[in-house]
């Protein structure tokens, strides 16, 4: 014996044999939560003794469960790489057979080769990614515009039903979220407003403040942030299920084109819908800007009222109103794109209704400051 | 409705399929004659359903064609396709009903897109094709609201909605208890037998294979390429190990 190594009760013995062979003599009881034994010894002898045969010996071994086996399936496998030759004949029958099981050579299986980790390598792939996205999303802006123009000829082919039902979801069914949030966003504004202009008696003028901020930018801007979270995913989710299902397959192979038939009602009513919404938006706005002024800042309602009909140019309310089927188009398109894109695996159902949404507000932020800028340049 | 069309109503040549990158099977040639039941089968992973929707048309493939009567249909234009495809029924494995719609609907929607139907006649051999299947009564009623072996005829009713010259299914008894499998088989043939329709199958269903089959080529996902062809039985006797192996051959 020319060397031994002991861990925890002593469960693993190492020693040389006069044949050369390394033996592992394995005792005790074996059991999960009572910690693997390091394969250091094993190691270090083999290391000692090139394409010496690794013999395992069983001696008083009590019980034993998935941590033999896997100790052993450890060192057998170090013993394979070192080009040894194993023998378990002497173990439990159970143990010996799943240990020559989890060591058998799957026939054909390839794994993924390991991505590269480098920093150049990882920002070399979002960069291709990225391009390969933009490069997709525009194929899938121009088919959705060949789809248009099958529309405007009056020859699009799909149901009524599905251009009724989108309205509804992101028309009448979004009322409700779309008024508490501008009533509240309109109740802020006044109340930040007051803070400030109370101190120099100019109260009355958050009623301008609230009527050209709600109309002009945050009516329309929270409108589109609703949308995208609540249309843009629920397209992105439904027609990612549709994906999963090959509903969409399905549709292809009935001749149907899915930019066509899936598409372009939903893009259709909501664009139509939201400026609708957004009027409603900026009416619930202006009225929790007054319920801050008539109940925090003593201002009549009637003198409200009346300040803000003064400040309130159409102009305002246009530009507002002609923002919205913009944002309208994007939270549809986006919503659709990530929805036909969808892998067909359940998870990715909910990443591209996460990425509909993240994406889509992104965009509709995106396109209000655009057109912000570009309001600013024409003086408008 | 038999003794149409050509006698080699769908060939496939020299086709690789994959969806990208490396192949997932190379050099594929097989051709179906009319009438025929022809069964496709291999291994997991073979690439089975790939080569399906390589050959309805969903994706296409790296290399080679499809000829559906000897006209290549990835070389062809896009609305030479849309008639190609016009001319084939799908199964889906999960049928892949729109489930936003009624049965009928499933139905009268290809009837009224493709083929241009009005609503009233389209409606009617909607009514005809789900009594075909067994579903009259059922016209109506949701997807969700029905069983799955239901949900496989109403899908078959879909597909044969238009009477295709070849119908293609992907995995019929996928997910079907071995009862409501053998009526569904039963079906195909029987609507093989009367519409006198060229079936494409993707199986690695045995009681399918042999009930079924005409001709089959078999898929190996070693190998990379079809490593045999011809009747199930032949297959099953013949001197190919894993073919003999996977149909159960030399286990008498």
């Amino acid at each position: 014996m020319i060397d031994t190594a002991a861990t925890g009760e002593s469960r693993v013995a190492v020693s040389r044999g006069e044949d050369g062979a390394v033996r592992v003599r394995l005792s005790g009881r074996w059991q999960l939560g009572d910690g693997l034994p390091s394969t250091e010894p094993v190691r270090d002898a083999l290391q000692g003794a090139p394409a010496a045969p690794l013999v395992f010996a069983a001696e008083r071994l009590l019980e034993w469960d998935s941590t033999l086996v896997a100790f052993v399936h450890a060192t057998a496998s170090l013993a394979r790489a070192a080009g040894s030759a194993v023998d378990t004949s002497a173990l439990p029958q159970g143990a010996r057979r799943l240990v020559s099981l989890a060591l058998a050579v799957p026939p054909r299986l390839r794994p993924k080769a390991p991505e590269d980790d480098a920093l150049s390598a990882r920002v070399g792939r979002i960069a291709l990614r990225a391009a390969g996205t933009a490069a997709d999303a525009l194929a899938f802006v121009g088919m959705t515009a060949l789809s248009l123009r099958e529309l405007v000829r009056g020859r699009a082919r799909f149901r009524r039903v599905d251009l009724l039902r989108a309205g509804e979801a992101s028309g009448v069914a979004a009322l409700g979220i779309v008024a508490l949030i501008n009533f509240l966003i309109g109740a802020v504004l006044a109340f930040v407003g007051a803070v400030q202009l109370q101190p120099f008696g100019a109260s009355i003028y958050v009623a301008d403040l609230v009527a050209i901020a709600v109309t002009r930018e945050l009516g329309p801007l929270m409108t589109g942030i609703v949308m995208a979270g609540r249309t843009g995913a629920s397209f992105a989710a439904v027609l990612g299920t549709m994906t999963l299902n090959e509903e969409v397959d399905a549709l292809r192979t009935a001749s149907l084109r899915p930019g066509e038939f899936l598409v372009t009602p939903r893009l259709l009513a909501t664009v139509v819908m939201l400026p609708a919404l957004v009027a409603y938006a900026d009416l619930m706005g202006l009225m929790g800007g007054m319920l801050v002024g008539v109940s925090m800042l003593h201002l009549g309602p009637l003198e409200y009222v009346r300040q803000t009909q003064n400040a309130l140019s159409l102009r305002h309310l246009w530009i507002g109103l002609a923002k919205a089927p913009a944002f309208g188009a994007v939270v549809a398109l986006t919503g659709c794109y990530y929805g036909l894109r969808c892998q067909r695996t359940a998870a990715a159902v909910g990443e591209a209704a996460t990425r509909a949404v993240v994406v889509g507000i992104v965009l509709v932020v995106m396109v209000d400051a655009l057109a912000t800028v570009l309001l600013h340049v024409t003086g408008l | 409705m038999s003794g149409r069309g050509p006698e080699l109503p769908v060939e496939v040549r020299r086709l690789t399929i994959g969806h990208g990158g490396e192949p997932v099977q190379r050099e594929l040639s097989f051709g179906v004659r009319r009438g025929e039941i022809l069964v496709i089968m291999g291994d997991s992973g073979s690439g089975k359903s790939t080569l399906l929707r390589h050959m309805i048309g969903l994706d296409p493939p790296l290399g080679g064609d499809v000829y559906y009567a000897g006209e290549g249909f990835w070389a062809a234009e896009e609305t030479r396709k849309e008639a190609l495809r016009r001319r084939v029924g799908v199964l889906f494995q999960n049928a892949a009903l729109w489930s936003s719609m009624t049965l009928e609907e499933n139905v009268v929607v290809p009837l009224q897109a493709s083929a241009g139907l009005a609503a009233g006649e389209a409606r009617e051999i909607a009514r005809l094709k789900l009594a075909l299947v067994g579903l009259a009564g059922f016209e109506q009623h949701y997807p969700a609201e029905i069983s799955g072996g239901m949900r496989k005829r109403a899908g078959l009713a879909r597909a044969i909605a238009l009477d295709p010259e070849i119908l293609y299914f992907d995995e019929p008894s996928a997910g079907l208890d071995p009862l409501t499998s053998r009526r569904l088989d039963g079906l195909i043939r029987e609507l093989r037998d009367s519409l006198g329709t060229t079936v494409i199958l993707v199986t690695h269903e045995l009681e399918s294979i042999f009930a079924l089959g005409d001709s089959a080529v078999f898929l190996d996902a070693e190998r990379r390429t079809m490593i045999a062809q011809g009747s199930p039985q032949e297959l099953r006797d013949g001197d190919e190990p894993k073919v003999r192996a996977f149909l159960g051959g030399g286990r008498r």
